[in-house]
């Protein structure tokens, strides 16, 4: 670190910090920040990029020097989108899957997590065990049996055979019973017990509360896992698209408009942005404290 | 935590009082209403053995249903002749998976599949570490840093591949454009292999890096800064102090993110099925990126052949499961290796540390436990 090493200034953060900083706590130099906005830049540019050529021709696509600035043709572009594939329908079934995944999932996980957390049962060690080894297991791979069973169902091509695969997941559980293990005190469920509670109204009225913000955190991703999964939906409900395969219809014709699949995936990106927008900040403590990859 | 506790606490039985103490006994017998109470009493008997499995059976019965036994009968299927349309077949054994062994182009699945991850996590572990420590240092602005490099998290997998799949048009795309002007020619992305894998690579990268940066960064923010001013206080420079002393700590969650890396990286399927609608094979005119699970999609739904699918679901399965287990074997191997010897990590050979950070800096550094990261809040 190149900035002056003794300059011993308070620092700047709420946290206070003990002694000389020694440098390490001295506001960085441009540089660092110049890495920074160079990375965020290297982010930025291909959402900036689809929403220019989203609104271009296609003559300016093909231009020599790639365009900068949007162009004039979004609503266009949009219009065209909307006669190729039925996008208020597939935003709709998007809505309608990822709601109910989140819901199934962060409620089953918050049952579980807490019995895992809190209560005691004979084969409670065993079966968190198989949680734990559960997690690594590439679920996805069993789609050949979970096809077949959709099919005898008769279930192929209903918004319920996108779902039902995904109403639970270990990762939740394990996340839950993390969190919870460590916030509720056992005083506290010992002393609603005593008070009369029953099980279930101590998980509701001691649990729950407790459990809010993790709870929050798990559905912001099972949200976000739920509605860019591909590979399924693609599979069993082809005719009946999520936001994802509608979107991917759009160039599956001969010859690929990329303006129109670009405007398509700038109105694609709109419902995430605006999550992001909202629970940008959730997200990234969600990630730091631990979340897992969907 | 603790405001959490009282938040708990206060939404509680009002009867409650004033929250747990450590003496809490239970209230005292009264002699009155007996057999009232003895019912009560045996409901909750019931209601504390069979609560617990209750609460976990709807995780178990359904993870059981649509995650397990999937699996499992993934196996039965990949020892039958079995068929889309006419479905089970006879019997054959390990038939299928020794044809599929034979078969070349499961083996260049199996290449692509390999190509394409190593060439997105290595260098989006390298580029993830780097931001990592740039936002780990006192920068102004944390959040919004922090949520700047998320951004392409948002964006889908499905809305990343054709975003990019224009760039790399071989024809028109902005790349070929952009290096065109250098006077390079035109680099055939979709049509051949290393570009092809060098493409796909790139999305992945683009979209998980800002996301892996923020785990990495946790991990770097559990360690003591007292470690790091001690370090300091003895002339260590910043990367002396990032190799020494930030690296050797972020290590469990750099295998942790390797794992799971590696388990979506083996499942890649949207990028290679979306890179190039207009190609006549399913990954590329000649399968140059068509990856494993691509392939097995393939095989399943437009051959029909759901026997040797499956063989080749089961072979993908036992090699992403051996991986992890080989990532999580290798991490406890060192991590107990390093508590014999006291929590004292090696940070290379002590010849090769002439300045020498003092023993007990070294010996003070904590390991984060097995997760990732401490659950704390950044501060904004």
């Amino acid at each position: 670190m190149s900035a002056p090493t003794l300059a011993t200034r308070t620092p700047r953060t709420k946290t206070p910090r003990r002694g000389k900083s020694f440098g390490i706590d001295a506001r960085p130099g441009f540089l660092t920040y110049g890495i920074l906005l160079a990375f965020f830049l290297g982010g930025a540019f291909p959402l900036w990029y689809s929403m220019v050529i989203g609104s271009s021709t296609g003559s300016v696509f093909a231009s020599t020097w790639p365009p900068l600035l949007p162009g004039g043709q979004f609503w266009t572009n949009v219009a065209e989108v909307f006669a190729t594939v039925d996008f208020w329908g597939a935003l709709f079934n998007s809505i309608i899957v990822s709601g109910v995944i989140t819901f199934s999932v962060v409620s089953f996980s918050t049952l579980a997590g807490y019995a895992f957390a809190k209560l005691r049962f004979r084969g409670k060690s065993g079966l968190l065990v198989f949680v734990i080894a559960t997690l690594a297991v590439p679920t996805q791979l069993g789609i050949i049996p979970l096809f077949m069973m959709m099919k005898e169902f008769g279930w192929t091509g209903s918004l319920g055979a996108i779902i039902v695969p995904t109403l639970v997941t270990a990762f939740g559980v394990f996340f839950m019973r993390q969190y919870l293990v460590d916030v509720i005190p056992d005083e506290l469920i010992e002393a609603a017990r005593i008070d009369g509670a029953s099980m279930i109204g101590t998980f509701w009225h001691v649990a729950v509360p407790a459990a809010r913000p993790a709870m929050a955190i798990l559905a912001l991703f099972t949200f976000m896992t739920a509605w860019t999964d591909y590979l399924w939906p693609l599979l069993i409900a082809p005719q009946n698209p999520t936001l994802q395969v509608a979107l991917s219809q759009l160039q599956s014709a001969k010859y690929v408009d990329y303006t129109i699949v670009m405007s398509g995936a700038v109105l694609a990106t709109i419902p995430l942005l605006l999550l992001f927008i909202v629970a940008g900040r959730q997200l990234v403590s969600g990630i730091m404290a631990g979340a897992v990859k969907g | 935590m603790s405001t959490l506790a009282n938040q708990a606490r206060g939404t509680g039985n009002p009867r409650n009082g004033p929250g747990p103490t450590a003496d809490v006994r239970p209230p005292r017998r009264r002699p009155q209403d007996d057999r009232r109470k003895r019912r009560r009493h045996s409901f909750s008997r019931f209601d504390t053995k069979a609560s617990p499995y209750l609460y976990v059976a709807p995780f178990f019965l359904l993870f059981g249903l649509v995650g397990l036994f999937p699996l499992v009968y993934t196996f039965i299927v990949s020892l039958n002749d079995w068929d889309l349309l006419s479905g089970a077949g006879q019997w054959v054994g390990l038939e299928n998976y020794r044809v599929e062994l034979a078969d070349p182009y499961f083996w260049n699945s199996l290449f692509n599949t390999f190509s394409i991850f190593l060439l997105s996590a290595i260098p989006q572990l390298v580029v993830a570490t780097f931001i990592a420590a740039m936002l780990d240092r006192n920068i102004r602005a944390k959040t919004f840093w922090r949520m700047g490099i998320l951004l392409p998290y948002v964006v889908t997998p499905v809305a990343v591949t054709l975003i990019f799949s224009s760039a790399f048009d071989e024809k028109y795309g902005m790349i070929n454009n952009l290096i065109g002007m250098l006077d390079i020619d035109p680099v055939s992305w979709k049509s051949e292999v290393f570009p092809s894998h060098l493409a796909i690579a790139t999305m992945v990268n683009w979209r998980w890096t800002g996301y892996n940066a923020l785990i990495l960064l946790a991990a770097m923010q559990a360690v003591p800064r007292e470690i790091h001013e001690s370090a300091a206080i003895d002339g260590a420079g910043a990367l002396r102090r990032f190799f020494s002393i930030t690296l050797p700590s972020i290590r469990p969650t750099m295998i942790f993110v390797i794992i799971t890396a590696t388990i979506g990286g083996l499942q890649i399927f949207t990028e290679p099925k979306l890179f190039n609608p207009s190609s006549s094979a399913l990954g590329g005119p000649n399968r140059e990126y068509q990856t494993t699970v691509l392939y097995l999609w393939d095989l399943a739904f437009n051959r029909g052949d759901f026997g040797k699918a499956s063989a080749v679901a089961w072979m993908l399965f036992l090699i992403i499961i051996a991986i992890g287990l080989l990532n999580f074997l290798l991490s406890t191997t060192i991590a107990s290796a390093e508590t014999r010897r006291r929590g004292a990590p090696r940070f290379g050979r002590r010849r090769r540390n002439p300045r020498g950070i003092p023993i007990d800096t070294i010996a003070a550094v904590q390991f984060p436990a097995a997760e990732p990261a401490d659950r704390q809040e950044p501060k904004p």
